[in-house]
């Protein structure tokens, strides 16, 4: 033990190493956060051209641009990248940079595995990639990979299986970290109960992530041996049953999507009550809100498989149990609206998108609440009013909540201010043009337009080609955003970020009590007090 | 151009705000042509309007407080942040709506379910990328695809206007027929993978899945032709799957079942006389361009890696029993044609894969031969 002690004494000057390799090696939560925020954003284009190429094609009626079969490709890895690459690693990248900032701790708690999360991640999305290559194609069953459509991937199929298995294990490598982070490495006077809504929200998806990652993995390997080993578990006419996987996949999708919304909630809680200047309403009603969310999350996930002939008594069951999460979400909208109510609001980006976020959220919840109604279902499934409804809860939702985290907390990163002026045209142009972009989406799916379809019948032509030009108009505006983060981290043109960053924010959580540009190492002595705004 | 006027034209009215109600499209559900489809629509419009009540009031609070709760109105903010009263009170309300939406959508539940005392039975199997359809009463059996000019239409770079092209992508070959005012239940399964058939105006749709029988009903009010779509990605032609059912008298309907008897039996004549060659070719490319070409392509090439080219197959240039074997029975995702190809469409198809797309065999089959043997496949089938 001595010797071990005597060892580590010997570093105790700890900067980031030189050059390219700091990168590579590095286990500092920040580098590691910053690394996976870039990424992120990277995927976010590559994800966006697939977008763009799909929007393209249903510009207008007909077949203009590719065969149908890359159609499919598209759509199955736009959906892949963008929630495995561009939105998980997102957040976790907020995780890493936030959390221990937020709770007084030096670093996540096990830095190595920290690492490794993140490089497994990179080499998953490149497995992935790697099938685009490949004979046959990628794979074009959908992101919900059904079989037995699945089964006839090209030689794809195996690449894409073993790159969901890395894309678990380095999810279920980083919520092991983010765990063990916040169970032992709070600052002493930081109870539970005292914990920034962030950290309460990714906690909560940590244990969600953790539940339902095996899931996949075991649902996708079964599909493996189908394949190859002559198994049958999804295929009738061995004794197996296609449903069975649709059962096994929604176990694990449905949480799934809870995981990409949970800690947006999380970032949404945290910026409202700094600009409305007020603490945030209800604190342990969200708190309770966000668990209950997340309980039953994992016993609604049949209500995406309305049509596949279950028993009457079975579809009801899934059809209350989903209105029920109606109840918990509008305590949340509540509890914002009230934070708001009576502050004194300022509307820097960072406010302007966390309220289109409440408002746009939503309004995504109001198709879910239509949707979790069985009967209707039946005629809104699989249309074109499912997809709406879902990029709206993923769009204007999720990412509008990580654009505005990047906005608040970049000064505090980078030490410099944004450009307010910039940001807020990047705001308006991305709030108009995503709604040019999904909301005709709903009258396509009411008038009978499948998702998932390369071509379409020519009453369907004019919301398609309104909503292809909002498509453009926000994928273009989003290179604004990195121009804004570029200028930012270089310090062009930008004032010099306070410590506090925003106006009272100190009383709002401890990452603002820390200089700016936070410091390499940063609470390598836990904070005597912590804010205690909310109680 | 046409499309970019109707475009500005729908923009222009949009920003004069007329709204579009006038255009010719549909923004809203489609109430259809049944009770249980205007049962659905009523609870669509309910759930609709519950929630932009709903919308209505949490917006305006928010609005409120965005304009009169601003620090540049020198707004100053208070500083409450609990009340378990208002938790409680906004707790119980939504849960209040949620068990008033609850009631008519279990009813529409218990309504959907019920599939006693039906009069008749089609069953639907969905195949990649057609539908088939059995009257299981009456004996009727036949296939129904993309219609030939959508079917053209719809390749890049075809060249055709797909406005040119009546309801594109909505039309089949065989449409479905049924009588109106007669409960009417369907079984739904798949060959393949899984489908879902979708008429809008019935008011649901169903997953076709292989190795399972799903059930539903329908009682049509109205004569009419209702149109829809395979609604669950089952492929690379998922979007070219169309339906469309015709809802006749039930005088029209009698008679129509008696023409699709009597086409059985001039089908069957059809098989049994000799057939020139050159006839089988000329009919055989259309039966390819309708049943084989999205995967072998319209020149035999085949798509590498993922379909095998005809052209110069030694399947195709081998033995052509075993060719005709091949087809009836399916290979991996190639279906099997047995039951889905009429013995003059089988002989006529197979002659012109042989002797065209680049292949010169020389030979040919006849259809009464097919007919033969998918006589033997269904008594087989009998027996078992």
């Amino acid at each position: 033990m001595s010797a071990v002690t005597a060892e580590n004494d010997g570093h105790h000057d700890h900067k980031p190493a030189k050059g390219f390799m700091r990168w590579i090696v590095t286990t500092n939560h920040k580098d590691i956060g910053t690394m996976y925020l870039v990424f992120a954003l990277a995927m976010f284009f590559v994800g966006g051209v697939m977008a763009l190429i799909i929007r393209s094609e249903l510009f207008e009626p007909g077949m203009q641009f590719v065969e149908p079969q890359f159609f499919n490709s598209m759509t199955t890895m736009h959906a892949l990248v963008m929630i495995f690459g561009a939105v998980m690693p997102a957040f976790v990248g907020f995780a890493n940079w936030q959390i221990p900032m937020m709770i007084g701790a030096p670093d996540m708690a096990l830095p190595r595995m920290n690492n490794m999360s993140f490089w497994m991640l990179v080499a998953g999305i490149l497995l992935l990639f790697s099938t685009l290559f490949v004979e046959g194609g990628a794979p074009a069953a959908g992101w919900t990979m059904y079989p037995p459509l699945v089964l006839q991937t090209g030689n794809a199929l195996p690449f894409a299986i073993f790159s969901i298995h890395l894309l678990g294990i380095s999810s279920i490598m980083g919520a092991i970290n983010i765990i063990a982070t916040i169970f032992n490495m709070r600052a002493p006077a930081m109870s539970l109960m005292k914990m920034p809504l962030f950290v309460w929200t990714w906690i909560i998806t940590a244990f969600l992530l953790i539940a339902i990652m095996p899931v996949f993995a075991g649902a996708v390997t079964m599909l493996l041996t189908d394949r190859f080993f002559d198994t049958s578990f999804f295929d009738a006419a061995g004794g197996g049953d296609p449903v069975l996987y649709q059962h096994l996949f929604w176990f694990f999708g449905h949480p799934e999507v809870y995981v990409l919304i949970l800690p947006t909630f999380g970032i949404a809680s945290t910026i409202i009550p700094v600009f409305a200047r007020k603490p945030l309403f209800g604190y342990a009603s969200m708190v309770y809100a966000t668990a209950a969310i997340a309980f039953l999350s994992f016993i609604v996930w049949a209500h995406h498989m309305f049509l596949v002939g279950m028993p009457l008594v079975g579809e009801l069951y899934f059809m209350y149990a989903t209105m029920i999460i109606a109840v918990p979400t509008a305590v949340k909208v509540f509890n914002w609206t009230a934070t708001m109510w009576k502050g004194a609001m300022t509307f820097e980006t960072p406010m302007l998108f966390s309220v289109a976020f409440v408002i746009l959220f939503t309004i995504g919840g109001f198709t879910g609440l239509m949707m979790s109604l069985a009967p209707v279902d039946f005629q809104y499934h699989d249309t074109y009013f499912i997809v709406a409804h879902f990029h709206y809860v993923l769009v204007p939702a999720a990412i509008f909540m990580i654009m505005a985290g990047c906005y608040f907390w970049l000064p505090k990163w980078t030490g410099n201010m944004y450009d307010e002026r910039l940001g807020r045209l990047h705001f308006w142009l991305s709030v108009i043009s995503v709604n040019v972009l999904f909301f005709p989406q709903h009258f396509l799916g009411l008038a009978g337009m499948p998702r998932r379809i390369p071509d379409y019948a020519v009453q369907f032509a004019d919301w398609n080609m309104i909503s292809s030009i909002g498509a453009f108009v926000y994928g273009f505006s989003q290179l604004l955003f990195v121009y804004i983060v570029y200028k930012t981290i270089r310090g062009i043109d930008c004032e010099k970020a306070t410590d506090e960053v925003w106006e009272g924010a100190s009383e709002h959580g401890l990452e603002w009590r820390l200089p700016s540009p936070a410091p390499y190492h940063t609470f390598e002595t836990p904070p005597d007090e912590v804010p205690t705004e909310h109680f | 151009m046409r499309k970019t006027k109707q475009l500005l034209a729908v923009l222009g009215l949009m920003t004069i705000g007329i709204g579009v109600a006038q255009a010719d499209y549909t923004m809203n559900l489609m109430e259809g042509a049944t009770k249980l489809s205007h049962e659905v629509y009523e609870m669509h419009m309910i759930a609709l309007w519950i929630c932009v009540a709903v919308g209505v009031v949490v917006f305006g609070v928010m609005f409120y407080s965005i304009y009169y709760h601003r620090k540049s109105m020198g707004h100053k903010a208070e500083q409450f942040h609990e009340n378990t009263t208002v938790e409680i009170i906004w707790t119980i309300i939504p849960t209040i709506i949620l068990v008033i939406m609850a009631i008519p959508a279990t009813k529409a539940m218990i309504d959907i379910d019920d599939t006693s005392a039906t009069e008749m039975t089609i069953k639907v199997t969905g195949w990649q990328w057609k539908w088939e359809y059995e009257y299981l009463e009456e004996g009727i059996h036949f296939f129904s695809s993309l219609d030939e000019e959508s079917n053209k239409a719809r390749h890049v770079g075809s060249g055709i206007d797909p406005w040119s092209v009546p309801h594109y992508l909505l039309n089949v070959d065989n449409p479905v027929v049924i009588p109106i005012n007669t409960k009417i239940r369907f079984l739904f399964t798949a060959a393949d993978v899984i489908h879902s058939w979708w008429v809008p105006d019935l008011g649901w749709k169903k997953d076709t899945i292989p190795g399972f029988i799903n059930e539903n009903w329908t009682m049509v009010d109205e004569p009419g032709t209702y149109r829809g779509q395979c609604a669950e990605l089952c492929g690379q032609d998922h979007a070219f799957m169309p339906i469309v059912l015709i809802a006749m008298e039930k005088t029209d309907y009698a008679e129509w079942v008696k023409e699709q008897k009597a086409l059985v039996i001039a089908n069957t004549n059809a098989a049994n006389r000799e057939w020139s060659v050159d006839e089988l070719i000329t009919k055989g490319a259309s039966i390819y361009a309708n049943n084989c070409a999205s995967c072998h392509m319209g020149d035999g090439k085949g798509m590498p890696g993922v379909f095998p080219a005809l052209s110069g197959s030694p399947i195709v240039t081998g033995d052509i029993e075993a060719q005709v074997e091949l087809i009836m029975n399916g290979k991996g995702m190639m279906p099997a044609f047995a039951q889905m190809l009429n013995p003059v469409d089988f002989a006529s198809v197979v002659t012109f894969i042989r002797n065209d797309l680049s292949n010169t065999v020389g030979d040919s089959i006849q259809p009464s031969i097919i007919q033969e043997k998918q006589s033997a496949i269904t008594v087989d089938e009998d027996d078992v």
